[in-house]
């Protein structure tokens, strides 16, 4: 076989079924092959929308995203959407094309070092030199991204290794001597614990994405509802415990529900699940649970003690230890009880009532939360959603009550703007019959605006929901509120008509510029099925994002509405 | 505090690339690194010399651990473990000084291993203590170059208990 059979063979055998990518040079053997292939290739209209696309079909799925690109500037287009997905420890296998081997390091034409480029924000990366060493690679490179911490792997592959050819071998296993994740927590730690969970007062569970990736929100709500646990979630975490459950106290951190952060500030034992204390939800770390035992589930040793002194640490597979925690308390013979911890809830209770998530509503102006509000009722909850980075993130975070899993799609590490629509459009191939939207800024959504032909290439029903402050928004508040409201550069008032934009791509464009027009614009949006949509939301400019801490301050010190 | 670690590798291409842009990525700093092929090929030996916090000490060798290349950490410091390292001092020696350089050379069991009219080539090995001292006593005749090696190092085999 050639290296580009072998190439697609082995992506069969791993069970790819879709690979996002743009042809060029140095994969056009790869392409070649493609043509007579059952694998469905995505041709996207920017290098870094594939990226972005593969990573919303694995966070959608779960499964590995993989991506195609030519060497050079292809190569180069992917380094945003793999540092993206690296920062999410989001499962890819990146191909990259590369000028042929007895070329590399001549500055040939589109050759770009794109291993070194790319080491420091892939998980691991291979330039293959050699045909016989071809099959083993994509082997492992599935493996690493999918297994232990998940990240991007990427592949470089010169023309020749493509093109010559070489008896088709596939490993049924790899064995890495110097890769061995630890999956299981060590049971003594596990016990200590969960000793120290029974003792706790004021306990509160802190989840990370670390739970939608290893698929444990059963686990999770298992755990948390047996002992009456009140549960935070990070930005990434949002979905890995019902949004709508008695026990949910909303995301905690820079923008955070202000009874999370109070419940934060106050417990006396922090139980920290796949979650990495990032300073946008720590704030200032010093003051950062100050009366808490600190107990830390992670996969990955460098997470635990790396920001905040833990006191428990449990190295492993955070599905794998919350069950064995439930194990442990079943072996204590340990029983829910109904009034268990009541005075707390009581306590937090409280804290919500007085600053519940809220904004000042409008007759005559869209708000924006408004928007987020009407898409989360119309839609039942039941859709998958993205985001791009700024307000329309955070006041998605807020607003939408995200139930399962794997339903809400953002860029968190990273804050990618230009993530959301490609994302939503990975997702949405991957999920045919759901309904997909990406709620956006008018700023983001032009970073990835030409992936709009894409989706109308494949006839994708997939829905933008622009809320439109002629801002760069999120930019702006800090500016308002940190720099004597000097709009540097933040106004953009410059844009396309998003309706005739969408309309000129052959999608559908669809305003609302009043309140009364919303259900009815999300309605029509919701009845397209065979294209993409538009929704432009004209809403008020000047709305900001509360709950906020101002960078660096602790996260019981919050600018309210 | 100073930490010399030692780091088993896979002998791939791009592996020093991936434990120094680690440090470098990271805000860690290398005093020094040294790097050559084990008795086995297939893997290589670093010695990487390094300071910083516990805090920070540990965020190194965990962060080396996940390198899918690194087969085994072994923070060296706190064990009991052998260093050395090797200099090229090229001092001027007039005809003067040349009995006294070499008593300090014979003194340290250093070498000269070249000769030029102006100068001699000394090489010394031994621990940094060593290499500072040797260098001390030379600087007064004018030392026109250093070439230094950075340390290598090897736990001690387990002693024999008395
Ligand atoms: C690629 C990229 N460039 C710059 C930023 C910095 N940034 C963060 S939020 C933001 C404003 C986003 O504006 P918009 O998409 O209109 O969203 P809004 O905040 O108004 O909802 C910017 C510029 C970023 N996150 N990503």
């Amino acid at each position: 076989m050639t290296g580009s059979e072998i190439l697609i063979t082995a992506l069969e055998k791993e069970g790819v079924d879709t690979i996002f990518g743009f042809p060029g040079g140095a994969v056009l053997p790869v392409y070649d092959a493609l043509f007579s292939s059952s694998l469905r290739h995505v041709v996207v209209r920017h290098e870094q929308g594939a990226v972005h696309m593969a990573d919303g079909y694995a966070r959608a799925t779960g499964k590995p995203g993989v991506v195609l690109v030519t060497s050079g500037p292809g190569a180069t287009n992917t380094v945003t959407g793999i540092a993206t997905a690296y920062m999410d420890s989001i499962p890819l296998v990146v191909l990259t094309g590369q000028v042929p081997t007895a070329l590399i390091g001549n500055d040939a034409f589109q050759e770009a070092d794109i291993v070194g480029i790319t080491r420091p924000c892939t998980k691991h990366n291979y330039l293959v030199k050699d045909i016989k060493d071809l099959a083993t690679i994509v082997k492992k490179a599935f493996y690493i991204a999918m297994s232990g911490r998940p990240g991007p792997v990427l592949i470089d592959l010169p023309k020749d290794v493509l093109t010559n050819t070489e008896h088709f071998r596939y490993p049924d296993e790899v064995s890495m001597p110097t890769y061995q994740p630890t999956f299981r927590g060590h049971s003594r730690q596990i016990r200590r614990a969960v000793e120290g969970i029974l003792q706790a007062e004021r306990p509160v569970i802190y989840a990370g994405g670390g739970v939608v990736l290893s698929d444990s929100a059963k686990e999770l709500l298992k755990f948390a509802e047996r002992l009456s646990i009140p549960v935070t979630t990070t930005l990434m975490g949002l979905g890995g415990f019902p949004g709508t459950h008695p026990l949910f106290l909303g995301m905690l951190g820079m923008h955070g529900t202000y009874c999370a952060n109070m419940a934060v500030t106050n417990t006396d034992c922090l139980i920290a699940i796949g979650a990495r204390f990032d300073d946008r939800v720590t704030g200032k770390i010093d003051e950062f649970a100050p009366y808490a035992k600190i107990i830390h589930i992670d996969i990955d040793p460098t997470s635990i003690s790396k920001n905040v002194k833990v006191d428990i640490p449990i190295v492993g597979d955070v599905r794998l230890v919350v069950k064995e925690m439930s194990r442990t308390l079943s072996e204590m013979k340990v029983r829910g009880k109904k009034g268990r911890l009541a005075g707390w809830r009581r306590q937090i209770e409280g804290w919500d009532n007085t600053h519940k998530l809220s904004y000042k509503k409008s007759v005559n102006k869209i708000k924006p939360q408004y928007v987020v509000e009407r898409l989360y009722e119309l839609t039942k909850g039941e859709a998958i959603i993205a985001t791009e980075v700024g307000q329309n993130q955070m006041w998605t975070a807020q607003f939408f009550k995200f139930n399962k899993p794997r339903t809400f799609l953002t860029s968190g590490g990273l804050g990618t703007m230009g993530y959301g629509f490609p994302a939503a459009i990975g997702a949405q191939i991957a999920c045919p019959g759901r309904v997909v939207i990406d709620i956006a800024g008018d700023g983001s959504i032009q970073m990835n605006i030409q992936e709009l032909a894409t989706a109308v290439q494949y006839r994708l029903p997939v829905k933008v929901a622009i809320l439109n402050n002629r801002f760069l928004g999120m930019v702006r508040q800090w500016q308002e509120l940190f720099y004597g409201s000097r709009y540097s550069s933040t106004c953009i008032e410059v844009m396309p008509d998003f309706v005739r934009l969408a309309e000129s791509y052959g999608a559908a464009g669809l305003r609302a510029a009043a309140p009364q027009e919303v259900d009815g614009v999300i309605k029509e949006a919701l009845s397209i099925k065979d294209r993409p949509v538009i929704m432009d939301f004209v809403v008020d400019r000047e709305e900001n994002v509360y709950p906020m801490v101002p960078a660096g301050q602790p996260i019981n010190k919050m600018l309210l509405v | 505090m100073r930490h010399t670690i030692s780091v088993l590798v896979d002998n791939e291409f791009g592996v020093l690339s991936r434990v120094s842009g680690l440090f470098s990525g990271r805000g860690f700093n290398i005093e020094s690194l040294c790097v050559a092929e084990t008795m086995d090929p297939k893997v290589s030996l670093m010695t990487i010399v390094t300071s910083g916090d516990h805090k920070v000490i540990e965020q190194i060798t965990k962060q080396l651990n996940k390198l899918i290349n690194v087969i085994k950490v072994n923070d060296l410091t706190g064990q009991e473990y052998i260093e050395r390292e090797l200099a090229l001092i090229k001092v001027h020696s007039t005809e003067d000084h040349r009995a006294e350089i070499l008593r300090i050379v014979d003194i340290f069991r250093a070498k000269v291993v070249d000769v030029g009219p102006k100068s001699y080539t000394v090489e010394i090995t031994g621990d940094e203590e060593k290499i500072r001292a040797i260098s001390e006593l030379l600087r007064p005749f004018g030392i026109k170059e250093v070439a230094r090696t950075g340390r290598i190092a090897l736990a001690r085999s387990l002693k024999l208990k008395g």
